[in-house]
């Protein structure tokens, strides 16, 4: 169990509603690091945008079951792990937490370890 | 096979090696290369080692973990000077000998240089990190220099991108009247040469370099319609050739690259060739996802000491230039006509494909429009008429 403090420190992010994520498709979002935000035919999964080969946007990508294609070398990410599965990537991407609320909408709890670069790079 | 040897580690030749495992091979593996480093991707060094958006670390293909499970014997900084008649002996530097059962030639290519060149400071080529850590002290150590770029190819444009990037006055001299005219096509060329000005980099066509002057470092550039061009660095990329002096006087076929059939080998059964050396059923690529491909197929066809398999993969590259990602994938037949499909070439993003008269497209190309590119790049590759290509994902 996370402390109450952080808990409430938590960085959530909306994202849109349902309605406007369609089957297939995927948003990306300018936070520090970007994050791409896909739904799938069963499910809603966010991973860090920034391939971890080199400089590419996975939610540009092509989205088969849970797996995206980066659009630039090819390398298949596991959307639930953030785990490369081939090369070129050698290295994961950081998954976050996705969760919809009553009203349907749409939002991603930025993992801590996200948000820790972030600090560090913004403190750059 | 007792003894398989990977001859240039670099891109093609690390594919390779890890194919031969992949392939169940656990004989010894010798590879040879004559830089230092560890196998690197040199994509990076025109675009973002040059500009410093890259260390030297991230440029790594491997980690220790891989190279631990490879399990090979590495000589680095070592040359093969040739390979002999049977395809067996390779000589290396020194006078040392290596057999093999088996033999990988990923020697890739080696970049032409301008005469009077080597005498000059200031003067460039761009293939090797050594080459990109030499280019990037001389333009991080100045300011606003004046930069000649010979050559508007990918990589003469991506290092011209880059010099403007970091705040130099550069001029792009080409040869042809139009760059990449036998890539993409008049229509196509034209809007890629037109990004040049978008950062007000100036492109001069149709004139080549006469001479370098300078006596001790490079001042200036002389092009043949009697222009000088004043030049604190020269930066030359007039192309390539295969790397293939070492195979003098072996048995292989060598015609503008190490002639193979489409599974990769040569005219000996035992010896294969990968990469930017190959020239696989008629075509030579010189492109990274080439490299990667073609080992997996050499590699089983080694091992199986004929060829089992051949592959004609569709050929894709990417070019990175003042910001605007560009990707082509496919082929262009003579008769084939472009057409742009989505978005516009004034925004500097949009599809384009290349039809067959009967409509057929061949090929796709895009600036910064990498999901349709990617959806019509599969659609090319799996054979499924690109019947719309017109909508985007
Ligand atoms: C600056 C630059 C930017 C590029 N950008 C792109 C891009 O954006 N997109 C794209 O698709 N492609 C790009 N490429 C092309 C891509 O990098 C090459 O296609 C790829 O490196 C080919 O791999 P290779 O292993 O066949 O050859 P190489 O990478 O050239 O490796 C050959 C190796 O063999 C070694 N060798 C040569 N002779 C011997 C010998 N006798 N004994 C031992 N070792 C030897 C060489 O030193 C070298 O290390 C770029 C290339 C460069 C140089
Ligand atoms: S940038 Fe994603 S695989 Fe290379």
């Amino acid at each position: 169990m996370l402390p109450k403090s952080e808990l409430k420190g938590a960085l959530v992010i909306p994202v849109c509603h349902l309605d406007d994520l369609p089957e297939g498709e995927s948003v990306r979002l300018s936070t520090e690091p970007p994050i791409a935000v896909f739904r799938t035919a069963g499910a809603l999964y966010a991973i860090d945008d920034t391939c971890s080969h080199q400089d590419a946007s996975l939610s540009e990508g092509w989205l088969e079951g849970c797996f995206v294609e980066c659009p630039l070398h090819a390398a298949l990410f596991d959307l639930r792990t953030g785990q490369p599965t081939c090369l070129p990537a050698r290295r994961p991407v950081r998954t976050h937490r996705v969760s919809v609320d009553d009203s349907g909408f749409v939002h991603v709890e930025v993992a801590a370890d996200a948000r820790a670069a972030t600090r560090e790079g913004s403190a750059a | 096979m007792k003894t398989v040897a990977v001859v240039g580690a670099s891109l093609a030749g690390l594919y390779a090696a890890r194919a031969l495992r992949a392939e169940g091979y656990d004989g010894r593996l010798v590879i040879i290369g004559d830089e230092l480093h560890r196998p690197y991707d040199r994509p990076p060094l025109s675009k973002e080692f040059l500009t410093g958006a890259m260390d030297e670390d991230q440029l790594a293909l491997s980690d220790a973990g891989e190279e631990a499970e490879l399990n090979a014997e590495w000589l680095l900084g070592v040359r093969a000077q040739g390979l002999d008649a049977r395809g067996r002996a390779l000589r290396l530097d020194g006078g040392r000998t290596v057999t093999a059962d088996g033999v990988v030639i990923a020697t890739g290519a080696t970049p032409r240089r301008l005469p009077g060149a080597a005498a000059l400071s200031g003067v460039h080529t761009l293939r090797t990190l050594d080459d990109a850590r030499a280019l990037r002290a001389e333009l991080t150590g100045r300011q606003s220099a004046r930069v000649v770029v010979v050559g508007a190819g990918f990589i003469g444009s991506e290092v011209a991108s880059s010099c403007v990037a970091l705040g130099h006055h550069v001029t792009v001299v080409e040869a042809a009247p139009l760059p990449l005219l036998p890539q993409l096509g008049e229509a196509m060329a034209t809007i890629c040469a037109s990004l040049h000005a978008d950062r007000g980099v100036r492109l001069i066509t149709g004139t080549s370099v006469a001479a370098l002057s300078g006596a001790g470092a490079v001042t200036g550039v002389q092009l043949t319609d009697g222009r000088l061009l004043p030049a604190d660095v020269v930066v030359v990329g007039i192309g390539a050739a295969p790397t293939t002096g070492w195979l003098d006087g072996s048995a292989l076929a060598v015609d503008d690259g190490v002639l193979c059939d489409g599974g990769g080998v040569t005219t000996l059964p035992q010896v294969v060739a990968v990469g930017d050396v190959a020239r696989v059923a008629g075509t030579r690529s010189e492109h990274w996802t080439s490299a990667t491909e073609q080992p997996t197929v050499a590699v089983r066809n080694l091992l199986a000491g004929r060829t089992v398999e051949a592959a004609r993969p569709l050929p894709y590259f990417w070019s990175d230039q003042y910001g605007v990602r560009i990707q082509f994938a496919g082929r262009r037949p003579a008769d084939c006509t472009v057409r742009i499909t989505d978005g516009t070439p004034e925004e500097r993003s949009f599809l384009a494909v290349y039809e067959r008269p009967d409509g057929t497209v061949t090929a796709a190309l895009a600036l910064n429009r990498p999901r349709a590119f990617m959806r019509l790049r599969r659609e090319l590759t799996s054979g499924v008429p690109a019947g719309h290509a017109s909508r985007s994902r």
